[in-house]
């Protein structure tokens, strides 16, 4: 009993730990999807961009952690504003399958780069001397790492969602998801708009990315692999909420773990037949709207 | 994208469709060398017409096809490994195996539309993969399943060494598979898929029965694939978890849209291009050539809409428009 339950509260923490990284990467491309209705499944090529950024920074500059990490946020962002002007823009408008075929040649030319600066193997991470240890906590030790992890992602959330609930942008965000026609008939700068949270949006999947290269390897094949579990939480979630994404990051973090860790010959199958399962009762999610 | 194929065309046949036939043959007397990487070509055209199918005609986005061509070969190999090695019966039962798994899962999946398809099939993929990569006594795992010696087709052809039966064999199939699509996308219920993918409110307005057409189109296609898949397995006595999963449909949409799509030869002209030109530069230059192959999908999106072929009928229509 002593050890189920001690077993039960290590699952939970690492599946919180990665189901927030899960949230952190996810959460760009839901709003992405709600917003401009773009299918973006290279937003794990972002991901996999902050990973190395942050890893080459303090691998081979000897950048400082957090610096670093700010530095995989700003230069993901600012380098997805100019792949969004140039050429996502000129997709808005075209069908599902152009954006999904521009995208998967975005993630083959972004897995060859990788590979031919990086290698093919998975990049060592050195966390810094105070993300090492272990946090005690009634009576158990809990990685400190993961415990920042944990609490920062929360921060973003709750950040996020003041953002989005109670600023100017927020609100013209949600205008725009409601009705994009509309908001743009009441002078809302749309273009603007897409171009801004496109790029917070791919800012936070490199953060997530970054934070989370201790958790989801920083590996060429990284676009591929994982994006699976990045369109799953989006569309378990729900496309266009804050809340939807939050809520699948955390139930698929916490279901895999839990299903990796106590019946490791089902692997991840029960994480895909569920999301196969909600995607049937719910076709737009869990929080989506009317089915898009 | 702009789509040419469909019921306007005109149906009869032209003379320049007997043309990827005689290649083929052409291939099997002047190339012996490359008859293995031929039979493989030809399995992965059977492949993408099928998709095409789908994708091309019907407008169902799909990035989970692999599923049925991995299920076509994992079965053909089982059913070497543990009941018989006999090659048509395999086939059969691989094709209609595949089909029956299009049904179930396309009467369950083509109630939605946009991203929940999209994700579905992605993950019908992911599961397939998972479930195969898992159930390690059946499949082989991350080992694969082989071992097996296909026994000659019909008591007569032997699988020789060089690759020639399986050639004639594949080519076999794809003129089959070519003539039952052929004759689908020319039909009124290939018609009826054009107008599908391109108003399904209208045509449900109009009274056709769009939900049947789609499952009935799905299920056919998931046939053809696993046809392929079979075919793979066989002509390889080999298979592994490479048949299954995101990256195999994502290749195959890529060899598609590179044809040309909606067209059937784009299905033709795409596998083969691609798979020539990746057998030349990929063992030369990997980084290059996945990094290539990303560019050219990124332009084919941007700037030339119809593959290949479009650029062919852009260039012949320019032509004539010129000497005219």
């Amino acid at each position: 009993m002593q050890d189920f339950l001690s077993s039960l509260v290590s699952v939970a923490f690492h599946g919180l730990a990665y189901g927030m990284i899960l949230y952190v990467i996810s959460v760009g491309l839901s709003v992405t999807m709600g917003l401009m209705g773009f299918a973006n499944l290279a937003h794990g090529v972002f991901a996999m961009a902050g990973g190395y950024v942050m890893l080459t920074a303090i691998n081979s500059q000897g950048a400082p952690f957090p610096l670093a990490v700010a530095g995989a946020f700003v230069a993901v962002a600012l380098g997805s504003m100019v792949l969004e002007r140039l050429l996502y823009a000129r997709l808005y408008t075209a069908g599902e399958l152009e954006q999904v075929l521009f995208t998967i040649g975005l993630i083959f030319m972004a897995v060859a780069v990788a590979r031919l600066i990086y290698g093919a193997l998975p990049q060592p991470v050195h966390l810094p001397e105070y993300m090492k240890g272990q946090l005690r906590f009634l009576g158990r030790d809990f990685p400190t790492y993961r415990v920042f992890l944990i609490l920062f992602s929360i921060a973003i959330a709750a950040l996020l969602w003041f953002g989005v609930e109670r600023t100017r942008w927020g609100a013209m965000v949600r205008a725009a998801v409601d009705n994009r026609a509309m908001a743009q008939s009441v002078g809302v700068n749309t273009t603007r708009l897409f171009t801004l949270t496109f790029s917070l949006g791919s800012g936070l999947a490199a953060l997530g990315g970054a934070l989370g290269a201790d958790i989801i390897a920083i590996q060429p094949t990284y676009p591929f692999e994982h994006l699976v579990y990045f369109l799953i939480v989006v569309a378990v979630g729900g496309l266009g909420t804050l809340r939807g994404p939050f809520v699948a990051a955390l139930l698929i973090g916490v279901a895999d773990t839990a299903c990796k860790y106590w019946i490791p010959e089902l692997g991840a199958f029960f994480i895909f037949a569920a999301t196969i399962g909600i995607l049937l009762w719910r076709p737009g999610g869990l929080y989506g709207r009317a089915a898009t | 994208m702009t789509h040419s194929g469909g019921y306007v065309a005109d149906p009869r046949f032209r003379a320049i469709e007997w043309l990827p036939w005689l290649l083929a043959l052409l291939c099997f007397f002047v190339a012996p060398s490359y008859l293995p990487l031929g039979s493989y070509v030809l399995t992965m055209i059977i492949f993408a017409l099928s998709l095409d199918l789908v994708v091309g005609y019907a407008g169902i986005i799909t990035l989970g096809h692999s599923a049925y061509f991995g299920a076509g070969a994992y079965i053909a190999g089982i059913f070497a490994a543990r009941v018989s090695t006999e090659p048509l019966t395999g086939l059969a039962i691989s094709t209609v195996g595949a089909g029956l798994l299009g049904l179930l899962t396309g009467v369950v999946i083509l109630r939605t539309r946009g991203l929940a398809l999209l994700m579905l099939t992605l993950a019908i993929t992911s599961l397939c993969l998972e479930f195969a990569n898992k159930a390690t006594g059946w499949t082989g795992g991350a080992d694969g399943l082989g071992g097996f010696a296909i026994q000659p087709i019909l008591g007569l052809f032997k699988f020789d060494l060089f690759g020639k039966t399986a050639y004639l064999y594949c080519l076999v199939f794809l003129f089959a598979s070519w003539w039952l699509v052929r004759r689908m996308v020319y039909s009124p219920f290939g018609a009826s898929l054009t107008g599908i993918r391109e108003n399904d409110v209208r045509m449900n307005a109009v009274g056709a029965p769009v939900y049947m057409r789609l499952v009935v189109s799905y299920t056919i296609s998931a046939a053809l694939a696993g046809l392929a898949g079979a075919l793979l397995t066989q002509t390889t006595q080999y298979v592994g978890l490479k048949v299954l999963g995101f990256e195999l449909s994502g290749e195959l949409l890529v060899m598609l849209i590179l044809g040309g799509i909606g067209r059937i030869y784009g299905a033709f002209v795409g596998p083969l291009v691609y798979l020539l030109a990746q057998d030349y530069l990929a063992k030369q230059f990997p980084e290059y050539w996945y990094f290539g192959i990303g560019m050219i999908l990124v332009l084919v999106v941007m700037f030339v809409r119809g593959g290949i072929l479009g650029i062919v009928d852009a260039g012949i229509a320019k032509w004539r428009g010129a000497s005219a």
